[in-house]
């Protein structure tokens, strides 16, 4: 799984750069591969509840090219920032998101503001089963508070995702990580660009 | 040698560090400042337990306002989720009789600790942790998610109370142990092939490796030490890199020892340096070598740069190997133990209730390089 994600990235750790801007959800930045052994997503700008806008499942208009100065007009206080990080889990023996959140000045944000973005389902999750399903953990390698998923069903999912056993070395394990992302990034507001999908390396 | 010995158990059970808790100053609002309470904590349990029966001994001197507590050590923040035992092994080279801790009401360090709101989360913290470890055991944790509230109750309750038969009446219908000097989970009489949850289909073989959950610190201390009294205290956890990751043990391999067992953990510790290892590791994305494959199974290779100070450790914490460094001491359950003990032994008789073994590594290095990042 470690292999795994360095194959997805090219050799200089970065990936390229993908802004694309949406309704409400994220504005995708770019992947760094730390080579302690975790994938990085940061900066990531969440629009508070307030500032969504009505959910719109067309994003045709939205392949254009990202015009700078809308980023500025959606600029404000309300604005909170993401950082997600891609951790593997040798208990669990699947990759694990870390998160933490914090407003434009840098102030973290509070499990409170955080539930507030999160989409109403997992929100209803969270309500249920606040002590395993999203808390406050000390991130494997950066050692301090993060919040994280709990990966205990990770597996099953997965094989139900990418159908029966998973193949320790066919091309379809490439796909793994970006399949992960798909299920998991829904569960905290995370919008995957199609082309993350279609690339292949 | 027998597989569980309930003497050692009893004596994990039973141990426990006694502790002086004083308040710090910044809280102290009344003359003259209370005395230090004395309290023993049980090696198995864990800090925020304890503070019902700390918090009245200070209550009428703390200042006003709502109570986040947490420990200290010597400045060192202390994370409430580890055992007593553990924090005490650790960060106690010489043990310390009563240990002199400070406690705060106020003023909790967010940023580098996660704050513990009672014994909620404590107990949950305990359960995550037993879940892992059951994932680590038997490939799944059913029978975790399975157990009724009662028993959850009951479990956590025994854990609370210190009570060791109420434990192990809840906790063996888990099948979570003991482990067989093959290295095969044993329940009651019958053999319970590793990740076989009962009632499903056998689909291990008897090449499938066996995993034992397992929690490693390692601090670096002086080589040239006498007196483990003069190890530099802590004062950051960056110093300690602990390892979360499981033993794995083929049934092939036989009676493992305690040593073997380090070997997987630490492999770096244990190659000559004058050996080149034939595995191929790359962090830049290029071909990864033929033996490694995708599970945790695949051993670290290549002193890369056998000059570095530090020798990464992919996938976990940077274990800060120095040039010639060696174990000087393992620490479990407050014992040192010999490192041809049988790995069985120790993990049936050592582990933690949450089936969880912890162990203290303490290294040997060569003084001009003890900086740590």
């Amino acid at each position: 799984m470690l292999h795994l994600m360095q194959m997805i990235l090219p050799r200089n750790g970065r990936r390229s750069t993908q802004i694309f801007p949406s309704g409400h959800g994220f504005l995708v930045r770019e992947w760094v591969f730390h080579a302690e052994g975790y994938l990085a997503l940061e900066n990531m700008n969440q629009l508070s509840a307030s500032e969504a806008l009505t959910d719109d499942e067309n994003y045709s208009a939205e392949e254009e090219p990202f015009d700078n100065a809308t980023l500025v007009q959606s600029y404000n206080d309300d604005m909170h920032i993401y950082d997600f990080h891609i951790v593997y889990s040798f208990s669990y023996r699947v990759p694990v998101l870390y998160f933490r959140g914090y407003r434009c000045d840098g102030h973290p944000l509070l499990l409170c503001d955080i539930e507030r973005d999160l989409p109403p389902y997992s929100l209803k999750i969270q309500n249920e089963s606040k002590w395993t399903f999203m808390t406050q953990e000390e991130h494997p390698y950066l050692r301090r508070p993060w919040y994280t998923l709990h990966p205990c069903g990770t597996s099953d999912w997965m094989k139900l995702l990418l159908g029966g056993d998973l193949p320790s070395k066919s091309p379809d394990m490439l796909h793994y990580l970006s399949a992960w992302l798909s299920v998991v990034g829904q569960t905290v507001g995370l919008r995957i660009p199609l082309e993350l999908h279609d690339k292949s390396i | 040698m027998e597989l569980c010995s309930e003497e050692a158990v009893k004596y994990v059970w039973e141990g426990a560090i006694p502790l002086q808790i004083h308040l710090h100053e910044s809280e102290v609002t009344t003359l003259p400042p209370p005395p230090p309470i004395l309290v023993l904590g049980s090696r198995i349990g864990y800090l925020p337990l304890l503070v019902p029966l700390i918090k009245p001994h200070f209550s009428s001197t703390l200042p006003p306002g709502t109570d986040s507590v947490w420990f200290d050590y010597k400045g060192l923040p202390l994370k409430w989720y580890i055992p007593i035992g553990v924090l005490f092994d650790l960060l106690c080279a010489e043990p310390e009789r009563p240990w002199n801790l400070t406690v705060h009401f106020r003023g909790h360090p967010g940023d580098v600790l996660t704050p513990c709101e009672g014994e909620d989360s404590v107990k949950w913290s305990y359960i995550n942790s037993l879940k892992e470890a059951a994932y680590i055991i038997n490939g799944n944790c059913k029978n975790i998610m399975n157990m009724s509230q009662a028993d959850q109750f009951e479990l956590w309750q025994s854990l609370v109370k210190g009570n060791m038969d109420d434990f192990l009446r809840i906790s063996s219908r888990l099948k979570l142990g003991p482990l067989g000097e093959d290295c095969m989970v044993r329940s009651g009489s019958s053999l319970v092939q590793p990740r076989q949850a009962i009632g499903e289909p056998d689909f291990t073989g008897s090449g499938r490796p066996c995993r034992i959950p397992v929690r490693l610190y390692v601090r670096n201390i002086s080589e040239d030490l006498d007196d483990l009294e003069d190890a530099v205290p802590i004062d950051c956890w960056d110093r300690i890199s602990y390892i979360n990751r499981p033993v794995e043990i083929h049934k092939e391999e036989g009676r493992l020892s305690l040593k073997c067992a380090m070997k997987t953990l630490l492999p770096e510790i244990f190659l000559e340096e004058s050996l080149v290892n034939n595995h191929e590791f790359s962090r830049e994305g290029e071909t990864v070598g033929a033996d490694s494959s995708y599970g945790d199974s695949e051993t670290i290779g290549g002193l890369r740069n056998a000059q570095a100070e530090e020798i990464p450790f992919p996938g976990q914490a940077h274990v800060q190997l120095l040039k010639k460094s060696k174990i000087k001491m393992i620490r479990i359950q407050g014992i040192e133990l010999d490192m041809d003990i049988p790995f069985f032994w120790v993990v049936n008789n050592l582990k933690n209730p949450e089936y969880f073994l912890h162990i203290c590594v303490f290294m040997g290095t060569s003084s001009d390089q003890s900086t740590i990042r």
